[in-house]
């Protein structure tokens, strides 16, 4: 601790941040999970009432763990998808790497809520898919299920992350050395025995980022499913919104949200047991 | 006479680069020639950019020629991918695999090749034995210091028994030290198992110390071939004669031919050199040159047939040498470099002294300009 002030000064401003707009709504947070209620005198009655009630009732767990199911598809999905977008990036797309770079990100910079909804759009009954299915003639009747479903949560929730799961898996395959897929031919290697000796061993890290940067906030996920999941497609996420926004019980709400925190620390602790963390933050 | 190891006929590689709609060819390699034989240790040699690493990138497929057809054993290469030429390539920055520790690193090829796993764990402890790393098997290659790694790469393209090695100046990034004594080591490893290797460095001294032949290139053309002596005392054009070792040149006109033997006009003196591939006529304009110890200076002021005056413009003492610098009328300074040896005193001559420098007509070369 040679300047114990500029130490400060550097992380001075980002501890003030964390703990204004993070640690204090979290203790917050903590305390309603402990109040009998959420308005008038039982405010002030402290109880573990709320955490027996959520412990008993196994509809919570099954939502919960529906919703990671969920969570961990679309990550997986998405991650599937974003390995060959960003492979083809890297190694095939030469000098039309950076347009096609951007053509990826551009949509990313329109609101969220309006790509949700132009999803809405292309899987309503008189939407954009159930048209052409009919007009081409391979259903007879447009489908309902197409939206108002957890495959609509999906496959919306997937659009989404695509190409933010894209971005780390491309930084890590842009950082392999040429020259070591060449050394890989070089020792007998055929092209796909590279890519599985050398090309994925070593974009692996960017992998389980982009894989856990969609996971962790999907399972939080609550407007999408809102906008285009009807009944069955409803996530945790929503059954904490309606907790705060309906039933106004803040006590339960917090209790739902400081489980999913917990499943949430319980995934990140895998994460950095798989060794990746501390490989990106090193690399 | 057996086949040769790799055989490169009228080889020629041009890169096309697009800048907008400016269309830029760079003719890496032009109309190659070369026959290297089995278990030789063959050098190609030339300056940055002449095209040796995309010589040694055809011979491994990484790149294919634009013209021309590529050996190996006799057996034509165009149509045969990288994984399956029968030659191994030791790479200028190593690449040594980062996510493998050094015995997975060595024991890639015959994994790939799926070697037995006795058999393969024997080999690798073959191999780093040889290079003498045995006890680093289990680091990483970020672990390892730069030697190391370059020895590593050694062993992991030896340990595949390749017809033939290709050497991308590896040992381009070591310290003067550790270079000499790796390139002792590594000639007589190449020796010891017998593997023809293709080496590529712009060292003309690691070239002459480590290669039985060695082709010298410039601008993507093969100059001269040959042995480390026929290249230092025979070579051939202007180019070869600088750029191995050090070469007086001198501009005079052809006075008399009889065989090999010329008589040139330099500087108002007729002095004798060696016609060598290119028999001269008189009249005409021609270059030769001269090794600085090839020259003998004599203090004397008058004039020797044969032998042209200058005046010493420097007395440089180098331990074993002694240099000097002498300045003869309408040419450039020549270089004369003189062995201190026993019974002959160090500056023995001084500045100013007028000298006449002699040499023996085989000695003095004509060369191709
Ligand atoms: N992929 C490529 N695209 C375009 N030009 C290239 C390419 N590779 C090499 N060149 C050009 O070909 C010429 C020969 O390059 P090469 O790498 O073979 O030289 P080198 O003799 O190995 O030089 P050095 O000693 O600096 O390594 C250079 O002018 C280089 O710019
Ligand atoms: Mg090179």
């Amino acid at each position: 601790m040679e300047h114990p002030r500029r130490l400060f000064a550097l992380i001075g401003p980002p501890s003030v941040y964390l703990t204004l707009f993070f640690l204090l709504p979290l203790g917050i947070m903590a305390v309603f999970s402990f109040r009998a209620g959420t308005i008038g005198e039982a405010r002030n009655v402290f109880t573990l009432e709320h955490y027996r009630q959520f412990i008993a009732n196994a509809a919570y767990h099954r939502l919960l763990w529906r919703s990671s199911l969920m969570a961990f598809g679309i990550a997986s999905i998405s991650t599937l998808l974003a390995y060959p977008l960003a492979y083809f990036l890297t190694f095939q797309a030469g000098e039309r790497k950076l347009t096609l770079m951007t053509l990826i990100i551009i949509p990313t910079w329109t609101s969220y809520l309006l790509r949700v909804f132009a999803w809405k759009l292309i899987l309503g009954t008189n939407g954009l898919l159930n048209t052409l299915l009919l007009s081409l003639g391979i259903i007879d009747q447009a489908s309902p299920i197409l939206l108002y479903s957890r495959t609509a949560v999906m496959v919306t929730l997937v659009y989404v992350w695509v190409p933010f799961v894209a971005l780390p898996i491309f930084a890590a395959l842009e950082r392999i050395d040429r020259s070591l897929l060449e050394a890989a031919a070089d020792l007998g290697c055929k092209p796909w025995e590279a890519f599985l000796r050398v090309t994925l061993p070593l974009s692996a890290p960017g992998v389980i980022a982009g894989f856990f940067f969609c996971l962790i906030p999907t399972l939080g996920e609550y407007v999408t499913p809102l906008l285009v999941g009807g009944g069955q497609g409803a996530m945790y996420g929503n059954l904490i919104q309606d907790q705060f926004v309906r039933a106004l019980n803040w006590s339960m709400g917090s209790v739902m949200s400081l489980a999913m925190l917990l499943a949430v620390i319980v995934l990140l602790v895998i994460f950095s047991r798989m060794g990746s963390f501390s490989k990106l933050l090193e690399l | 006479m057996s086949e040769p190891a790799v055989e490169l006929r009228d080889v020629t590689k041009v890169f096309t680069s697009t800048r907008g709609d400016l269309a830029e060819e760079v003719y890496a390699v032009q109309e190659m020639n070369l026959e290297i034989a089995q278990g030789e240790f063959f050098t190609l040699l030339g300056p940055s950019g002449c095209g040796k690493t995309t010589t040694l990138r055809l011979i491994a497929g990484f790149e294919r020629p634009t013209k021309g057809e590529i050996f190996i054993h006799g057996q034509p290469m165009s149509k045969v991918p990288p994984n399956l030429r029968p030659v191994n390539t030791v790479f200028q920055n190593y690449a040594l695999f980062p996510h493998l520790n050094v015995a997975r690193n060595v024991g890639f090829g015959l994994e790939v090749r799926r070697v037995s796993r006795p058999e393969r764990e024997r080999r690798i402890h073959e191999a780093l034995d040889m290079v003498q790393l045995a006890e680093m098997s289990n680091r990483r290659p970020s672990q390892l210091s730069g030697g190391q790694q370059q020895r590593i790469a050694l062993a992991r393209a030896l340990v595949n028994q390749p017809a033939v090695l290709l050497l991308d100046e590896p040992l381009g990034a070591l310290d003067l030290k550790l270079r000499k004594a790796m390139q002792i080591e590594l000639k007589q490893l190449q020796a010891q198992v017998g593997i023809t290797f293709i080496y590529v460095t712009h060292d003309q001294e690691e070239a002459l110390t480590m290669s039985n032949r060695i082709a010298v290139m410039n601008k993507g053309r093969v100059l001269q071939v040959g042995d480390p002596v026929t290249l230092y005392e025979k070579p051939a054009s202007h180019f070869v004669a600088d750029f191995i070792g050090e070469s007086n040149f001198f501009r005079g006109v052809v006075e008399a031919v009889s065989g090999q033997l010329v008589e040139v006009q330099v500087s108002g003196t007729r002095v004798r050199a060696t016609a060598g591939a290119l028999p001269p006529s008189s009249g005409q304009e021609a270059l030769f040159a001269v090794r600085p110890e090839k020259v003998r200076l004599i203090i004397s002021e008058e004039s020797i047939d044969g032998a042209l005056r200058g005046v010493i413009q420097e007395v440089i003492y180098i331990g074993t040498d002694t240099r000097y610098i002498v300045n003869v009328e309408a040419q450039s300074p020549v270089a004369v470099r003189v062995q201190n040896g026993c019974g002959i005193a160090p500056q023995e001559y001084r500045r100013g002294d007028v000298v006449q420098l002699s040499w023996l007509p085989e000695d003095a070369h004509l060369l191709a300009d």
